[in-house]
């Protein structure tokens, strides 16, 4: 093992050709594999249609494109530029902005319950805004769902061959033993930090996108070390599916709850316990934890569908 | 001047050498980590603007997943390395 290591400290890369290809039996070889992506390049980059596609744009047309896209560019960075100039210097007193702020640092933590004041104005305060930005991170998802997504509808049989076996086979990362290694290790710290972040959301800085984002990178980790066939074994599509529309639905729910007694100036019964405890803040906790399940299984997603065109394995 | 200005100053002008760098450098690979860098160099200046949160946020999303994102594409497009890149040039 020692020589194989100063032999590839000294840049010498045929130690790894042999491993990767002793692990990849079943699999053409690297010349079938350069030559099938040739075929299909050709195939689909030189076919009459795009030539003809490529040759039919004029010339003073893209030039045009390309001063127009300047000018507008220009245009834009002048305009916001002008807005910025007239926002108040840093630390400058502002008539018109200071009694929402006052409100919000002065009474926010006896109407929120809530120690860190960030969370408790992005999940009590403006929830309705958070309760956006959900919705657009799970319709991120479905976008690249939708462009990303290889199945038996939208590949013929040669193209999927090669992609499902002799692509995502080729790229494998797992098995590696410094990659498992350090991954037995790093993932269960990683998570337990994301699942810490995201419960002490109301108490010190952190709160549900942060953990989730955390999370996400330690499934990450998990699926670069582990292989695919270990994540499909409890991250199937139907999962990630269902408890993303159970966390978003939850959200919409209690805060639709508490939005509708609010507005008719009656009594929603949440309690808001004491500040510094664990379960307080009324429902700033819930909300975490489902605004950090939503943002973990999309940055899982996405990692999935870039690496093999499906969440969970088709 | 205190010296927190001046780091702040510091920091902001590294952060501009890196956005003008991206565009000028001949390996798709080192844009990429360079990117990644002007993402930890925001994360720094989030905690000396007081906001934690965004401090964690921009860590974990700017440095973390977005730079694996971008490095499975590179590899899937064949530029992650010279012997990638070189094979794809012989194959046009």
């Amino acid at each position: 093992m020692n020589e194989k290591f100063l032999k590839w400290l000294d840049g010498d890369d045929a130690y790894f050709d042999q491993v990767l290809d002793s692990s990849m039996e079943g699999v053409p070889s690297r010349e079938t594999l350069k030559a099938e992506r040739r075929a299909i390049t050709n195939a689909i980059v030189h076919s009459p249609r795009s030539r003809r596609a490529v040759a039919a744009g004029s010339r003073t047309l893209r030039y045009l494109y390309y001063v127009v896209a300047v000018l507008s560019a220009v245009i834009l960075i002048g305009v916001l530029l002008y807005c910025v100039s007239g926002l108040p210097r840093y630390g400058q007193e502002n008539v018109r902005a200071d009694e929402v702020v006052e409100r919000y640092v002065e009474h926010g933590l006896e109407e929120t319950g809530a120690v860190n004041v960030v969370a408790g104005m992005i999940l009590d305060y403006r929830a309705f805004d958070t309760l956006g930005e959900s919705h657009v991170l799970f319709t991120a998802l479905i976008c690249v769902m939708i462009l990303l997504r290889r199945d038996r509808k939208n590949m013929d049989s040669r193209l999927e061959d090669y992609y499902r076996v002799v692509q995502d086979r080729y790229f494998d990362t797992s098995g590696d033993e410094i990659l498992q290694g350090v991954g037995l290790i790093l993932v269960p710290c990683i998570f337990l930090f994301g699942i810490y972040i995201l419960l002490n959301g109301h108490l010190s800085p952190g709160g549900g996108f942060s953990g989730g984002a955390v999370m996400g990178a330690g499934m990450i980790i998990f699926c670069s070390a582990c292989g695919f066939e270990r994540v499909d074994r409890f991250f199937t599509l139907k999962l990630s599916s269902w408890i993303t529309f159970a966390a978003l639905s939850f959200y919409s729910f209690a805060k639709g709850y508490v939005f509708i007694t609010g507005a008719n100036h009656l009594e929603n019964h949440i309690p808001k316990g004491t500040p510094g405890a664990i379960l307080s803040a009324g429902l700033i906790l819930p909300l975490d934890i489902a605004v950090g399940i939503v943002v973990a299984c999309t940055m899982f997603g996405f990692y999935s569908l870039f690496r093999r065109g499906s969440i969970g394995g088709n | 001047m205190a010296v927190t200005e001046i780091f702040k100053i510091l920091i902001m002008i590294v952060m501009i050498v890196c956005a003008i760098a991206t565009n000028l450098t001949k390996k798709l690979l080192t844009t990429v980590i360079i990117f990644m860098s002007y993402s930890s160099l925001m994360c720094i200046l989030w905690v000396l603007l007081e906001s934690p949160d965004l401090a964690i946020t921009e860590a974990a999303v700017g440095a973390g997943v977005s730079t694996i994102l971008f490095l499975v594409t590179l590899k899937k497009l064949g530029q992650l390395d010279e012997r990638d890149a070189e094979e794809e040039a012989g194959h046009e």
